[in-house]
């Protein structure tokens, strides 16, 4: 039987077998942050083991940070100590650190892969479950908790059973202003919240196989809002030229010879999934959710569903909208364009296509927040950030921000916020707050007609490339 | 890691689907540097009004219901990966979950932290939570070595699965760091292959 991209990495992988348990999965690189990292150090420190392998660990500040006036002290006093403790440890177990306001600093799933840190067939871990978003380069990537930081701090190993397989094949070709966000949002409205549990998931198919890697890290990233550890899609020329020349990607006759392996990662023809499931690109349109979790989402000129179970009910309720109802029209005084999902230079080239020429409704509050140092500078090179002042919005410094609202970027109790992000959950981006995720043409869209739109009538005239 | 084996104990039933990490545990919580003080604030948005009152409404706010087992609806601890969930579900003093169904890494955490969580059936699940609802007092009964949940007082069970090396790691209280630590010489071993 054949093998999938999957079982090639992760078999490579393996040190050991527990008999009648888990396998000891080595880990090539991992990747911290101030949030799940602290008492992984304190445990060690604790049990006075060292780390094991610093060289295969970088850290980045990024949950918790201000998103202004970064080269000022930070207000918030446990913020402050947080990034301050993730200093000390990184100095005191010699772990590459990319601090506030460093040049590469950034969210942790925009910086690595943008400095060539993230490579096909490698294994890489993170305490946060958006990890997956690595696997767009064929990566076996996933998130764990602090106790396994600690262990992959101990042993550079985790001990896993092997997930099963899944594959989701998308062929035919978008139509013109949907994007990869409305792809997985679609995916997983299709699918549920948990169709994925206990399995790592596969794109396949033409609509990803033309999608570019900004595209691809946005569907992996929501593979886990369906429940599986991580999503895949296979290497190509795609991944191998926009990994060309990145600061720590493999470069000359090494170069050379990891694209040959990498070329040889894609599943099988005759590999085996344990589930597999197939759309079609032409169905898809711009999307939006309505309720508190991402599989509770819709066309955008869809109507909300009638279901009668009572987490529905609930979540519905806590939204205060109805079932039945449109979300067109719907007054929206928030936006935010921005975390691990859509911060990306393509995310924000597609907004200012759309705000170029247009300005920003009255009634808008939007949060602009590149996903990076490097994106930061991008946008201002490309003269985005001109096209975004002129039309009354400001970009601010990168970090996750309104994503979770850890730090004082929050919503409003009771209002809306278009957001681009991954998570709708009560309270996510700030207690109170009710998120509609969407794609950031239809963000950018929101926040300069102040309510939500039916793009779908635009689509044809748009020009967004 | 404390030793688990068997526990009997009253439940609390919280009849909710998709109890995501950030309700357990919200955002504004996880500034800390060390593990202590979670259980605080656990559920804390659903727990208290927006003015801190208590929301008696809330189950865990209502003193009829109390013990150290959580029976809670289906896709149990979804969301983010933040282990903090574990850490305050434990420190509010919970053992035990029982749902239909968990989200993987949330399983995980559950584990390394000393609390077991139970898959029952959906059946099995609705027959706990009804029976809990109506008599708070019924006693649960957790059998880690048979991989048995009891119904006190009644025939009604179910047998769960758990992997053989985590039972076997929660039997002893012993953890994976423990375990990787003792096959560094394989560990070595494999990097020396790689590298080649
Ligand atoms: S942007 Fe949001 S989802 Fe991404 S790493 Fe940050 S908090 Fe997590």
């Amino acid at each position: 039987m054949g093998k999938t991209l999957f079982d090639k990495v992760w078999d490579s992988h393996v040190v050991d077998s527990v008999e009648n348990g888990p396998q000891v999965l080595y880990i090539d690189q991992h990747l911290i942050h101030e949030v799940t990292s602290p008492q992984a150090f304190e445990e060690l420190e604790n049990r006075d083991i060292p780390v094991f392998r610093p060289r295969q660990i970088i850290a980045t500040a990024d949950h918790n940070t201000p998103t202004t006036n970064q080269d000022l002290p930070i207000k918030d006093e446990l913020s402050k100590k947080q990034l301050e403790q993730l200093s000390t440890n990184c100095s005191k177990n010699n772990i590459t650190l990319y601090e506030l306001g460093h040049k590469y600093n950034g969210i942790v799933h925009v910086m690595a892969p943008e400095l060539g840190i993230t490579q096909p067939g490698m294994t890489m871990v993170c305490g946060d479950s958006h990890t997956s978003t690595h696997g767009a380069f064929g990566t076996i990537a996933f998130g764990i908790g602090t106790s396994q930081v600690a262990q992959v701090f101990a042993s550079q190993c985790l001990l896993l059973p092997k997930p099963k397989s899944l594959r989701v094949n998308v062929n035919g070709c978008l139509k013109n202003g949907v994007l990869p966000k409305d792809v997985i949002l679609y995916i997983i409205s299709k699918l549920g919240t948990n169709s994925g549990t206990g399995y790592f998931c596969e794109y396949a198919g033409s609509v990803f196989e033309t999608m570019s890697m900004e595209g691809r890290m946005t569907v992996c990233n929501m593979s886990i809002e369906m429940g599986a550890r991580g999503g895949m899609i296979a290497p190509d020329e795609i991944t191998f030229k926009y990994l060309k020349n990145r600061q720590f990607a493999p470069s000359g006759s090494d170069y050379k010879n990891k694209v040959a392996f990498w070329k040889t990662l894609a599943s099988d023809k005759n590999a085996v999934f344990d589930k597999e499931y197939f759309f079609e690109a032409e169905d898809i349109e711009p999307m939006i959710t309505y309720g508190t979790n991402p599989g509770m989402g819709i066309k955008i000129s869809d109507n909300i569903p009638y279901e009668s179970n009572s987490s529905f009910l609930k979540s519905l309720l806590y939204m205060n909208l109805n079932a039945g109802e449109s979300l067109i029209n719907k007054c929206v005084n928030y936006v935010f364009i921005g975390s691990c999902t859509n911060s990306r230079i393509e995310d924000f080239r597609v907004a200012a296509k759309y705000i170029k020429g247009r300005r920003k409704a009255e009634n808008v509050t939007a949060w602009l927040v590149p996903g990076s140092k490097q994106v930061e500078a991008q946008i201002v090179e490309e003269g985005l950030k001109d096209v975004f002042e002129s039309a009354g919005f400001k970009l601010r410094q990168p970090g996750c921000s309104a994503c979770l609202a850890m730090n004082e970027d929050k919503i409003p109790k009771g209002e809306y916020c278009v957001s681009t992000s991954n998570r709708n959950f009560e309270g996510r981006q700030g207690p109170g707050s009710r998120t509609i995720l969407a794609s950031p043409l239809v963000a950018a869209a929101t926040a300069v007609a102040g309510k939500i739109i039916d793009i779908t009538k635009e689509l044809e005239t748009l020009e967004l490339t | 890691m404390e030793k688990f084996t068997t526990l009997s104990s009253r439940a609390i039933p919280l009849e909710v689907e998709n109890v995501d990490t950030d309700q357990i545990i919200p955002a504004r919580f996880l500034k800390a540097t060390d593990k202590k003080g979670f259980g605080d604030h656990v559920f804390r948005d659903w727990r208290y009004h927006e003015n801190g009152k208590i929301n008696d409404e809330f189950i865990l706010n209502d003193s009829t219901y109390s013990g150290s087992i959580l029976i809670a609806g289906n896709n149990f601890g979804c969301g983010s990966s933040r282990e903090h969930a574990a850490w305050a579900l434990a420190g509010y003093g919970f053992k035990v979950i029982v749902s239909s169904f968990f989200a993987d890494i949330f399983r995980g955490n559950a584990l390394n932290n000393g609390i077991l969580p139970i898959q029952v059936s959906e059946v099995f699940l609705k027959t706990l939570l009804d029976k809990v609802s109506k008599i708070p007092q019924t006693q649960i009964e957790v059998n880690l070595e048979e991989q048995l949940i009891s119904i006190s007082d009644t025939s009604q069970s179910e047998k769960f699965e758990i992997d053989a090396y985590k039972k076997t790691c929660l039997i002893n209280g012993y953890d994976d760091i423990d375990y990787l630590l003792s096959i560094t010489n394989k560990i070595e071993a494999f990097e020396a292959r790689k590298n080649n």
